[in-house]
């Protein structure tokens, strides 16, 4: 895999979305992280490791697999990024940020988590280079992920429960925020999703447009032409700005996000500020943040990232809702026809399948379910048992 | 500097406020700070978070806030600053907000999330942090409303044991760069503490134990300020 070093060049801006809303106690910090990002992104060593370790290390590239029964009749290709190591896409982000953050001399990581995808992720990758890991996670998302919070305990990090608010992922960030306000000269926070305060979305979409490479590559392969659509599940943003990066400039591929219909920022959201940056977000006429509510703990976020909210005003991408339900019919018919547990994020974008037009299209998987099962199978047994 | 050195007392908007304001100017406050709630206020701690959430809780908006800016310009006459976040003001609108809140009576503003190089034309006190370059205070001095707020630590408002080491060096190189009043806020809380930030700077600012003090009325709000005013005025 070749990192061409002008596509990740752009302001910090996307539109009037982005920017630095933080208190001015951040401001060295974010410079020191755009300055040591600016050098890290023109530097063919820092992406020959990255590319490395991708490879020797996360299990890249993933493959794509043709979901024939999933889809009877229709060609849809799942990209992979559930067989990555540590079982979803956030590890690609948080192996490109931990380099990033040893370049930069920190010796201690900051980590926010919702699924606790990103937060296992973070928690490998310091353990796989001896940093001090810290990641906050809400109490209810610690009870809904349980299995992903031994695992960050087992692999050396400290996860410190989050209590306040709805105690999920809107206030592990802010919490995570907060800490790095507190320790900002010793600490690199490690964002998981394409959100926050320049240059963060940009430096996410660097280390996650792998994925999008990777498939565009994988199904001209394939298939000898390019899909009709791209599908991905919107939290953040994160798999999906990565998975759209090898797309947008195809202006005849359709760029579909899938967000939970109660978290549908991008859908069905105001410009606001949160977590830094102005974006698309769950917000009402005064300006606070909503609660946004998700079966999938990893869609559960009343914000996204501003890139996305660009491309919707662009018209570039579309963004549709996906109910718990629609999903969980979804997880379950993914596994029972293709043997594939899918995470319950990515089983919205398996849920809008249906619905989009094409012979070819191309959805990222952006993580398994085995951190589900609990939840899912409680939640099904409420449901009618027919796939 | 002759003046004496000033007393900021932080407040949440809401019902109480104007009999807290009165009683906090009664102790020897010299400038009321109104806090307008924002649900995920980064810079805030437990106390200052606990307080916005019971306000929203309550129901206020930045229309009862500008309100409430309005009731206690009424009653008193000291400086009125709202200090609030870049949400409120992008829901509002930017220049809408600066308009009304001058309208109902306030002196500036703060803007937590507002770096010193963000929004230019906004008026408002600038804040600037021991993590802040000599390029970005100099700015943050030109540029602020009146006076400088120091944030004397790393980290978030809220009540801390000592004052922070980190304070005494910020003021010397503010001082090195810009001739302005400097007032220091966050983790101060007690009249020790406040005595040894105004010795070396021109004014404090206070909050999370101003507004633990106000929940027990007025009366404990005012006793605390003057415990704040005789200590300051011992010592300098």
């Amino acid at each position: 895999m070749t990192h061409s070093m002008t596509e990740f060049a752009g302001g910090n801006t996307y539109g009037e979305y982005g920017g630095r809303y933080v208190p001015e106690t951040l401001i060295p910090a974010l410079d020191e992280l755009e300055a040591g990002w600016q050098a890290a992104r023109v530097d063919a060593d820092f992406w020959r490791e990255f590319d490395e370790l991708g490879r020797t290390y996360s299990g890249r590239p993933t493959p794509l697999t043709l979901a024939e029964r999933f889809a009877p009749g229709r060609r849809i290709y799942l990209k992979r990024e559930d067989l990555l190591h540590t079982g979803a896409h956030k590890l690609n982000n948080a192996v490109g940020q931990v380099l990033l953050a040893r370049r930069l001399g920190k010796q201690r990581i900051v980590a926010e988590t919702g699924a606790g995808q990103h937060g296992v992720a973070a928690a490998t990758v310091c353990a796989r280079f001896g940093i001090d890991c810290v990641v906050f996670m809400g109490e209810e998302d610690m009870r809904r992920q349980q299995p992903n919070v031994e695992r960050m305990g087992l692999l050396g990090a400290e996860v410190r429960p989050v209590t306040i608010g709805k105690r999920t992922l809107k206030e592990a960030t802010s919490e995570a925020i907060r800490d790095w306000i507190t320790y900002v000269d010793s600490t690199y926070y490690l964002i998981g999703s394409a959100v926050g305060p320049a240059p963060y979305p940009e430096i996410v979409k660097g280390f996650q447009t792998v994925i999008g490479q990777e498939a565009r590559e994988q199904i001209l392969t394939a298939e000898g032409r390019l899909p009709d659509a791209v599908l991905a599940c919107v939290g953040g943003g994160s798999n999906a700005i990565g998975m759209f990066a090898g797309f947008v400039e195809d202006a005849d591929v359709a760029l579909i996000g899938v967000e939970a219909a109660e978290a549908a920022s991008t859908g069905s959201g105001r410009t606001a500020i949160l977590h830094g940056s102005r974006s698309s977000v769950l917000a009402d006429e005064w300006g606070q943040i909503l609660d946004a509510h998700s079966i999938s703990a990893g869609l559960d976020y009343p914000g996204v990232g501003p890139e996305h909210a660009l491309l919707r005003d662009q018209s570039r991408a579309v963004y549709l809702p996906c109910t718990d339900e629609e999903a969980l019919a979804a997880f379950r018919r993914l596994t029972a026809t293709e043997g594939i547990i899918p995470a319950l994020e990515p089983a919205h974008a398996l849920a809008r399948v249906g619905d989009i037009d094409g012979d070819l299209l191309l959805v990222c998987l952006s993580g398994r379910g085995d951190k589900d099962l609990a939840e899912a199978l409680r939640a099904l047994s409420g449901l009618d048992p027919t796939p | 500097m002759s003046e004496q050195k000033q007393i900021v007392i932080y407040l949440m908007a809401g019902a109480e406020t104007r009999t807290l304001a009165e009683a906090a100017v009664e102790g020897g406050a010299d400038l009321i700070e109104v806090g307008f709630p924002f649900s995920d206020p980064l810079a805030d701690g437990p106390v200052v978070r606990q307080a916005g959430e019971r306000a929203l809780a309550a129901g206020m908006t930045t229309d009862s806030c500008l309100r409430c800016v309005e009731d206690i310009r009424a009653r008193i006459d000291v400086p009125l600053v709202p200090m609030t976040y870049a949400a409120l003001l992008e829901a509002y609108g930017w220049e809408r907000f600066e308009a009304d809140v001058r309208a109902a009576g306030a002196s500036s503003m703060i803007v937590a999330d507002l770096p010193v190089d963000e929004r230019p034309t906004l008026r408002r006190v600038q804040l600037v942090a021991p993590t802040s370059t000599d390029e970005r205070i100099r700015l943050g001095a030109e540029t602020t409303d009146g006076w400088l707020y120091l944030v004397t630590l790393t980290g978030t408002t809220g009540a801390r044991s000592e004052l922070s080491p980190a304070f005494a060096g910020l003021v010397q190189r503010v001082r090195a760069l810009a001739d302005v009043a400097l007032y220091g806020g966050f983790g101060i809380s007690t009249p020790e503490q406040a005595a040894a930030a105004a010795g070396i700077a021109d004014g404090i600012v206070v909050g999370s134990r101003a507004l633990q003090v106000a929940a027990d009325g007025p009366g404990p709000l005012r006793d605390y300020v003057r415990s704040l005013r005789e200590a300051i005025d011992r010592a300098t």
